[in-house]
């Protein structure tokens, strides 16, 4: 009732002040400075990132300029900077790479199709993903006490003459480290490619049942060439976190200090190893005089061209399916 | 029947290709049960060999207050646990504004051009290895801002600061999940009665996001508990008896995921000394499955919590 007896003026003078808040604005300034806070957040990602890429190159420079980069990168490691040489990291994170594509991309992928097209929603199912979600987040020195006490200890036997004909991974070396990372980003492979093949529209699916295709027919012809690039973004993912742990490597005995130099592919496979996130955690202990530092940093430019080059060939390859999906 | 031509032998398809089906069925589906056999054998290898260090060990050395000298058979785990605690709490502290900062960002103001530009930015952080951002807090962090602050460059605190950069991505990652499943009829309704974009944003979007921010933080959590090597190039000590010291105590300190990686990198020297039965460097098993029993307990907390927000919208 009281709207009714208002008196005209008053009524007026709302009008206006409404009509000036909605034409005229004004400044938001709380808001701005809200978008402001939240926009430095991620600000202050890209600074940190930027900052390291820049202290990176600049502290690596003038060593590889004065070592040369043939030198550095062909070169083994060494007790001085002067002759420090990153060639057996890169043979073993390589080689870790090959037991990842070889090994826990093909099962990764495969458990992924069962997981969408195979498996019904029942208990075990749903046991299964829960399981694999959660070694999904199993912390990667975890896995370094499986690769520790399974495949370096159990399945080891280095060295020893008695030695039983199943222990085959001889110990402390890459075939140990490159299954120990298998088992690592395998639930990455699974739950990303899972994600990538649910994906694919249902109609894709029964267009090639509606043609007579058996399920494993359309799977092949249909499922995996759709979900192919969702599939190969997860193993940019895996590869990228196959080439940067280094706890497992740790834990399976990596060397850090002095390794013989690697002869033929079997030596390199059975022998002792190391990797390049090792070398860095060895160039990192070592005393900061000396010129250290500056060896870490060309350490660290390495790691991060192994880790684009991988990653570029995932990409092309993606690109390559996502062409041929058009 | 006579019309078709059809008998039952061919809709009933070739033999051949039913065997090929079968075998394709079996193979995906033994891959998907390795997922299983895996999580056993982790089980497995942490439940024996804690076993059977346990049974060696004195047991009041493993809360002596003594603290974490493994080669003086002195295992303390409340020391570790201490230790994980400060880390972890200090890493949460940094990366929760600037995660759920730049999550929000992402998710309510930037457009899908200025995303598209800068959310590879989160991305590479994710996929930076733990060892270069050692080296970004000890040769960058350390001497430009912590310097002047800390006594030693090997401490709990920045080894906590350096997690954090490490948490940050995640803890990113899963906030913007949880605001983009915010249904986008209640910002409308919102903005519909005159709340401004920021007051909508943290009145309305942030509140009904809020398990799953708080799944964020688990899992986050879950992850800085976990992380090894930062942890042991910054912290500094492989041994530690300090219960009581502070995250910047100059001498350092030490949390589980330190002392195993110290234990199997043989850095703090112990040895099997002959005559004693007891193994020192068996006791990161037992580190191990306390390890394990709690990031497993956090990641399926922050599980529940996903598929909470998942749901509800």
């Amino acid at each position: 009732m009281t709207i009714a007896f208002t008196r005209r003026r008053q009524r007026e003078a709302t009008a206006e002040a409404v009509r000036r808040a909605i034409t005229q604005g004004g400044v938001d300034r709380s808001g701005l400075v809200f978008k402001a806070l939240v926009a430095s957040c991620l600000a202050a990602i890209l600074a940190l990132l930027l900052w390291l890429l820049e202290d990176v190159v600049a502290e690596a420079q003038p060593y590889l300029a004065e070592r040369g980069l043939a030198g550095f990168l062909g070169g083994t490691l060494s007790s001085q900077p002067a002759t420090y040489g990153v060639s057996q990291g890169i043979i073993g994170s390589v080689w870790i790479l090959i037991f990842v594509a070889v090994l826990a991309f093909p099962i990764g992928v495969a458990a992924g199709i069962y997981l969408e097209e195979y498996a019904t929603d029942s208990r075990s199912t749903r046991l299964v993903n829960l399981v694999i979600r959660n070694l999904a987040g199993v912390p990667s020195v975890v896995y370094g006490i499986l690769g520790l006490a399974v495949f370096k200890e159990l399945l080891g036997g280095a060295g020893q003459a008695d030695a039983a004909w199943w222990q085959f991974t001889g110990g402390p070396t890459l075939i140990t480290a490159g299954l120990t990372m298998s088992i690592l980003v395998l639930p990455i492979v699974i739950i990303t490619s899972a994600e990538a093949i649910r994906a694919v529209p249902q109609s894709l699916r029964e267009a090639g049942f509606g043609v007579g295709a058996t399920r494993s027919e359309v799977i092949r012809s249909h499922v995996l060439p759709y979900a192919a690039p969702g599939i190969l973004t997860g193993t940019v993912l895996s590869f990228a976190r196959a080439i940067g742990e280094a706890a497992p490597l740790l834990m399976v005995g990596a060397i850090t200090g002095l390794l013989p130099t690697y002869g033929t592919v079997p030596d390199q496979l059975t022998g002792k190893f190391t990797a390049l996130p090792m070398v860095i955690y060895g160039t990192l202990k070592k005393p900061e005089t000396q010129g250290w530092p500056a060896v870490t940093a060309s350490v660290i430019l390495v790691l991060m061209a192994v880790l684009l080059t991988a990653n570029a060939g995932s990409i092309m390859a993606r690109n390559y399916f996502e062409r041929k999906r058009q | 029947m006579t019309d078709s031509g059809l008998t039952l032998a061919e809709l009933a398809g070739s033999k051949q290709r039913n065997r090929v089906e079968s075998l394709v069925k079996v193979g995906v589906g033994s891959a998907a049960s390795l997922s299983i056999v895996i999580s056993l054998a982790i089980l497995a290898v942490l439940i024996v060999r804690s076993i059977g260090f346990l049974a060696q060990v004195e047991w009041s050395s493993l809360v002596s207050s003594l603290g974490w000298f493994p080669r003086s058979n002195r295992f303390d785990l409340v020391t570790l646990l201490l230790g994980s605690l400060w880390v972890t709490g200090i890493a949460l502290v940094v990366a929760t504004p600037i995660g759920v900062g730049a999550a929000v960002y992402l998710s309510e103001y930037a457009s899908s051009r200025v995303r598209r530009w800068l959310k590879p930015s989160v991305e590479i952080l994710a996929g930076l290895p733990s060892v270069v951002v050692a080296y970004f807090i000890l040769q960058v962090i350390y001497p430009t801002a912590l310097e002047g602050v800390l006594d030693s460059k090997y401490t709990l605190l920045a080894a906590g600061i350096g997690v954090g950069i490490l948490t940050i991505p995640i803890i990113a990652s899963v906030t913007e999940d949880a605001l983009s499943a915010v249904p986008n009829a209640l910002r409308e309704a919102s903005v519909g009665l005159g709340a401004r974009k920021a007051v909508t944003t943290v009145r309305v979007v942030l509140p009904a996001a809020v398990s799953g921010i708080t799944a964020a933080l688990i899992v986050g959590a879950s992850r800085a508990l976990g992380e090894t090597m930062l942890v042991t190039l910054v912290a500094g000590g492989a041994n530690g008896s300090a219960r009581a010291l502070g995250p910047a105590s100059a001498s350092g300190g030490v949390t589980m995921t330190s002392a195993m990686a110290n234990l199997a990198a043989g850095s703090d020297s112990v040895a099997v000394s002959t005559g004693v039965t007891l193994n020192p460097v068996n006791s990161l098993y037992v580190v191990g499955l306390v390890l394990f029993v709690f990031t497993l307990g956090l990641n399926l907390l922050g599980d529940r919590l996903v598929r909470r927000f998942r749901q509800s919208y």
